[in-house]
This record gives C-alpha cells, sequence and structure tokens, in this order.
C-alpha cells in the first residue's frame, strides 16, 4: 500500500459565515409530510427553499428548487461501523451550494421507512456539505391515529421520533382526547427533550418548525435555557424520573414552560403506555468534571455502545475553565465545542443525556462519575 | 513573467478549458462564456452540472439541471443532444467515436453518435462515468467499486469490486489503469491486466481535480496541501513508491491540477485562488497568480503549452500567458 504523506489538516476552515441551514422532515406515508410541504412552498412567507425529495410525487407544484434524489445510503469505510452517509444528499447539496443565492434553505425530505441518522450524519461527515451547510433541527411528523401500529410493526416509527428535535403531533382531529394523551405521552417517553406540537393537517407556523438552530447546540441553549434542566426547582420532574420510572408511577405537573410547545400538557409520566417502545434515554447530571478523564471516557463510550446511542447532548462543567463545553453526537460521531462563560450566579454543573437502546443508565452514570474533578 | 488576462464572470466556473485554442467558461449558472474576439454568452442550460470536451476537441459537452445534454462550439450555439426532464445529469464522458455517456440517479446511458440511446441501470446510484481511451468500454463509478461495460455489444458487464463509495472514475491514458475518486479522501486504483489493486490514501481531503502528465507517466491529484503526484510509468503503477509532493502551503489546499501537454510540470490552483506551475524533476515553483475571490475549479493548458485558462467558485476566471 502506498500512502501520500500525512499533512497536518490545517488548513481551511474558512470562515463558516455563509451556512445555509437544513432541515429534515420524517415521519411515515400519511403522517402529513406532503402537506407541510405543499404548505412551505406556497404560503407567503417570504423566503425560498430548495427542497430535496424522494419523488416529485403528490407535490403538486412545479418549481426547480424541487429536486428529486434516489435515497443513497454508504456505509463509510473508514473502521466506524455506524458511520453511514447519504450520497445522493452529497452530490445534490454540492449542486445545489454552487448556484448559492436561489435559497435561503434547504429541506430534506426523507421515505416514511427512512432511517434518520445517514442524513444527519452526512451533514457531520461530509467535509463539502459540512462547510457549506448547517443541520437545522430534524423533525417527525406523527400521525397520532397511527402511530400505535407504526410502533408495534417497525423500528423506524420509533427511531424518527426519538432522533426529533420538533415532533408534530398530526391528525390530532381523528382522535379522541384520551388517544391523544397516550400517544404524547408515548413520544415523549421515546424522546423526553424534543419540542411537541399539536396539529391538524399539519397546520402550524412555519417558524415553528424551520430556522430552529436545533442542531447548533450554542443556540439550541440560547433560546432554550433550561435545556436539559428537568430539575430545575419549578419541575418536579427530574432526569431520574425517566430510569426507574417502572417503580414509581409519579405523576406530576409537568408544564415545561421552558419549551415553546404551542399547549401545555399535563400529568403524564414518561412510561411510555404503549408496549413496543424499545428507545430510552438517560438524564445524568454531575459536578465539575476533568477533561483528561472525560474525552477518553467519552471518546471509548460512543466507541463501543455507539450503535446504540442515537443522539446524545450535554452542557459540561470542566475544572479551571471558565467557559461552558457543549457536546453532541450521532452514534460514534460526537462534537463538542466551547459555548459561553459561566455566569456569575450559574451553578457549575455537568449534564449529559443518551438517548438510544439498551443503555445501561447505572453504567453511564457510574462512568460519568468517575471523570468527576 | 506571466500576464494574467482576467474575465471576472458571475458564478461558480464548473469548467474552464480551450475549444480549438479559444477559452471557454462553463459555469454553474448555465451559461457558457467563450473568449474568441471579444467576451460572447450561450445560455445552454438552465443550472449546468458537467462539461467535458468533445473527442475531436471542436466543442464543449455540457449536462445540466435541466435534464440536457447540449454540445457547444465555436459559434456559440447549444446544440441540444439528449433530454431526460427533470432529471439533473450529473456525470458525463465522451469517447472517441463520438458517443456520450451520462448518468442521473440509478442509471447510466450512453447516446451512440447517431442519437440512439441505451440505458445501463444500476442497483446503486451512478457516481461517476468514464470511457477507456478508444471508447470501446464505459466504467462506472459505485458503491463498493466500478462496472466496466461494453455499450456497443451485449457483453456481461465486468465487476471490479472494492469496499466503499467511488465517486468518479477514469481510465490512464495507455489504458492499463483504471482510478477512482473515494468518498474516502482516498483514491483507488486496479491494474486492469489483473485486476490488482492499488490504494491510494492519505489524503486530508476528498480528491476532486486530477490529470495525466505527458504520456500518462504521472497522475497529478488534488485533496491535501501539495499536489500529490504519482508515478505511473513503473509496471506496478504507484504501487510501494511515495508520491510527489509539489506546492506544499500550509495555509491553502489544492483544489485543482492541470499537468502540461509537453514537459513534466503542473498547475496548482488552491483555495485561496492562488496558482502556481511547479516542474516534476526539481519542484521549482512559479508563482502564475496570487490569490483571488474563491478557489481555482478547473484549469487546463491549450495544445501548445503557451496558456493556461483557469476558473474559480466565485467566477473570477482568466487567462495566463507564460511566455509573457
Amino acid at each position: 500500500m502506498s500512502e501520500a504523506p500525512t499533512t497536518s489538516a490545517a488548513a481551511v476552515e474558512t470562515a463558516r459565515k455563509s451556512q445555509i441551514p437544513v432541515t429534515v422532515l420524517t415521519g411515515y406515508l400519511g403522517s402529513g409530510k406532503t402537506t407541510l410541504l405543499n404548505r412551505i412552498l406556497s404560503e407567503d412567507h417570504g423566503k425560498r427553499y430548495a427542497v430535496i425529495v424522494n419523488e416529485f410525487g403528490e407535490i403538486g407544484i412545479d418549481n426547480d428548487l424541487i429536486v428529486e434524489s434516489d435515497e443513497e445510503i454508504y456505509e463509510m469505510n473508514n473502521g466506524c461501523i455506524c458511520c453511514t452517509v447519504r450520497g445522493d444528499l452529497i452530490r445534490v447539496v454540492e449542486g445545489l451550494m454552487r448556484r448559492p443565492g436561489r435559497f435561503d434553505a434547504i429541506i430534506v425530505e426523507t421515505t416514511g421507512l427512512a432511517d434518520p441518522v445517514p442524513v444527519a450524519q452526512t451533514f457531520f461527515m461530509d467535509d463539502d456539505v459540512r462547510s457549506k451547510t448547517a443541520l437545522d433541527a430534524v423533525v417527525a411528523l406523527v400521525d397520532a391515529k397511527h402511530l400505535p401500529l407504526r410502533l408495534a410493526d417497525s423500528r423506524e416509527a420509533e427511531d424518527q421520533i426519538a432522533f426529533a428535535d420538533v415532533v408534530l403531533l398530526n391528525k390530532t382531529d381523528l382522535v379522541t382526547p384520551e388517544e391523544l394523551a397516550k400517544v404524547e405521552a408515548t413520544v415523549r417517553a421515546i424522546n423526553p427533550h424534543a419540542v411537541i406540537h399539536r396539529t391538524e393537517r399539519a397546520g402550524i407556523e412555519l417558524s415553528r418548525v424551520l430556522d430552529r438552530g436545533a442542531f447548533d447546540l450554542s443556540r439550541a441553549l440560547e433560546s432554550d435555557p433550561h435545556f436539559l434542566d428537568h430539575d430545575h426547582p419549578d419541575h418536579t420532574c427530574g432526569p431520574d424520573c425517566d430510569h426507574n420510572h417502572h417503580d414509581h408511577d409519579h405523576d406530576h405537573d409537568h408544564g415545561h414552560h421552558h419549551h415553546d410547545h404551542a399547549h401545555d400538557h399535563h400529568h403524564h409520566d414518561h412510561v411510555s403506555p404503549i408496549h413496543d417502545v424499545t428507545v430510552q434515554s438517560v438524564s445524568i447530571r454531575t459536578g465539575e468534571l476533568n477533561p483528561d478523564k472525560f474525552f477518553p471516557w467519552i471518546q471509548r463510550i460512543t466507541q463501543d455502545q455507539g450503535p446504540n446511542i442515537l443522539r446524545l447532548k450535554g452542557i459540561l462543567a470542566f475544572r479551571g475553565d471558565h467557559e461552558r463545553y457543549v457536546v453532541q453526537g450521532v452514534h460514534m460521531i460526537i462534537e463538542g465545542d466551547h459555548q459561553r462563560a459561566w455566569k456569575e450566579n450559574e451553578k457549575r454543573e455537568s449534564r449529559l443525556v443518551f438517548i438510544g437502546r439498551q443503555l445501561d443508565d447505572a453504567a453511564l452514570r457510574a462512568g460519568l462519575e468517575s471523570c468527576l474533578a | 513573467m506571466p500576464t494574467i488576462a482576467p474575465l471576472d464572470l458571475a458564478a461558480h466556473c464548473i469548467d474552464a478549458r480551450f475549444i480549438l485554442d479559444v477559452p471557454f467558461f462553463a459555469l454553474a449558472d448555465g451559461t457558457i462564456h467563450r473568449l474568441d474576439n471579444g467576451h460572447k454568452t450561450t445560455q445552454a442550460h438552465d443550472g449546468l452540472l458537467c462539461a467535458v470536451p468533445a473527442v475531436d476537441g471542436k466543442s464543449l459537452l455540457t449536462s445540466g439541471e435541466d435534464g440536457r445534454i447540449c454540445s457547444t462550439g465555436l459559434n456559440g450555439e447549444a446544440l441540444e443532444l439528449s433530454v431526460l426532464p427533470r432529471k439533473w445529469l450529473t456525470a458525463l464522458a465522451a469517447a472517441p467515436s463520438g458517443a456520450i455517456a451520462f448518468a442521473s440517479g440509478r442509471s447510466a446511458w450512453v447516446r451512440s453518435p447517431d442519437g440512439s440511446l441505451r440505458e445501463f441501470p444500476h442497483e446503486r446510484s451512478v457516481e461517476g462515468v468514464g470511457f477507456a481511451p478508444k471508447g470501446l468500454r464505459l466504467a462506472v463509478a459505485r458503491y463498493n467499486g466500478v462496472t466496466l461495460h461494453w455499450p456497443a455489444t451485449n457483453s456481461a458487464p465486468t465487476e471490479l469490486e472494492w469496499k466503499g463509495a467511488h465517486v468518479s472514475v477514469m481510465f490512464s491514458p495507455d489504458n492499463r489503469f483504471l482510478v477512482t475518486s473515494m468518498q474516502e479522501n482516498a483514491l483507488h486504483g486496479w491494474r486492469l491486466e489483473d485486476n490488482r489493486h492499488m490504494r491510494m490514501t492519505g489524503y486530508p481531503n476528498k480528491v476532486k481535480s486530477w490529470s495525466w502528465s505527458t504520456k500518462g507517466k504521472w497522475l497529478a491529484t488534488s485533496g491535501a496541501p501539495a499536489a500529490i503526484v504519482w508515478p505511473f510509468s513503473g509496471k506496478d503503477g504507484p504501487m510501494g513508491k511515495s508520491p510527489l509532493e509539489l506546492g506544499t502551503r500550509g495555509d491553502s489546499l489544492v483544489t485543482a491540477v492541470a499537468c502540461h501537454p509537453a514537459e513534466e510540470i503542473v498547475a496548482i490552483g488552491y483555495s485561496d485562488g492562488m496558482i502556481l506551475v511547479a516542474r516534476f524533476g526539481d519542484q521549482k515553483e512559479v508563482l502564475l497568480r496570487r490569490p483571488g475571490k474563491g478557489a481555482i475549479s478547473s484549469m487546463n493548458w491549450d495544445t501548445t503549452g503557451h496558456r493556461l485558462v483557469f476558473g474559480s467558485e466565485a467566477g473570477d476566471c482568466g487567462v495566463v500567458d507564460i511566455t509573457g
């Protein structure tokens, strides 16, 4: 084997100024994706969107910014077993970005059965895509009437919810209030940190779905200062509530005033009322960490358990570091950066959330605590 | 001293080259500009994706987001050769016979000179197409390898497997080697006589520009802070040999390369718009252009090797005359 001399990846992180936001739209067939897309394309909101669809199909609008693309998942041949990218997106995004100025943002519609992970990983893994665009948010549409069926017969439906930043619980007019509450509790059990909106016919103010900055951790935290803050004094629902919920069926007010929910939801806990849920989340809160212990640990965790970790987010306090450090990950990919200085009155502590399958709550907790400074 | 005649255009330059010694610039906005007794423009496509010269050298072939294949010569007329409505035609290649290959999604098509079209469906996306020097074989770059078709016959295709996503493909000028560029920041090669593998790795970025030196002795490539130039003159190609590194810079990546038609020198374009030429033998460098507005996206020499035409991602294009 021949080898070009390894060169320091020194060059070229040219200012990420003109990154175009990308919104990923997931959801089963019939969940209302096309309705939402048609609204985005036809309403007068002053923004122009390029839309990458799997099939022109039912989109009744002829627009040269709608691009059809075959979902093409490539496993990266880099020794990382769960690194996948969407090859077609790399191609189409590259083409779109050669003619900037025609649109303000990109929307990627996935097929009903799609795994959202390769789409998201494309925006981390491919240098060209990454230098020109930034993943804004993953939005999952959920058919309130058919979710229980979907969860029973496919893992993808659950993955889509687990992976989402924003969930539109759609077709609420087709279910009773009791059914709706049950479905919403299920969504919440799968993903305690997503913003949930109840909608009929995908009727939602588009600003609540688009340009959210949910994947931009710094921004997500700015607009949602209590992110991961479920044991804030005003909350009776602590991060611990989602790991031993099988034992105690606590019935608490869970107003989530810190999220911009379009509604209030009360009296649910994080037990899924539907049995087919396999995704869980583990939220850990601890003190100041030693970075020399934390980084090797999180590397090892994401290497060993990457396939089971759908998403990971955290805000960390490192001993001797006057800035908050934020991390996020998808499977084995993890990224982190300093966000801003800790404020005077802010408690310097570390919070970390894992969403995934077969997570060993106690081991993760003990692991993070072993990194305490 | 080299002299530069700049041409400031408004869009990303996909391809800059001489057609019958006239500078042509094909831009992503679908326009084709030429400097032929003044600046002339043709609107060939609504969105232009690929451009290659016809093998007779008399026209520029282009494919677009509008599903069209066009041929534009010195008269400036964009002649439509094929159209597949609403498809993005993302790969393009030309054969000496006049056949043209192009691709969209999971199919490649070959258009014969008589205008007939043959489709080659694939299970996965067709990322790149390339003809062998005589044009009898068509290589299709795909996930996990390359498929070789014989478009004029009904022979079964040959599959060359190598794990990973292969995004572009070309034959060496002597038809001994097939080389692909991969999503994984590497080149892969096959020696065609025995399908022996050649791995060329170590790039920090994807290889998007490559150029064979005179007589196909060397392959110059982009994708690193230097032009990486692999030796192909030996029986085993680059196997077991180190590449040359020419024009190394600490603060900029090589984004385009163009080997001179006669001498063993290569023009090297960088992400900041700078252009150098470097000689293989003694690595001597000469500056041709200072940094500009955007990364150099395409460069080609004229047939005599006196002039170099270049284009950038920001549209600042031009022609360098090295004879001064």
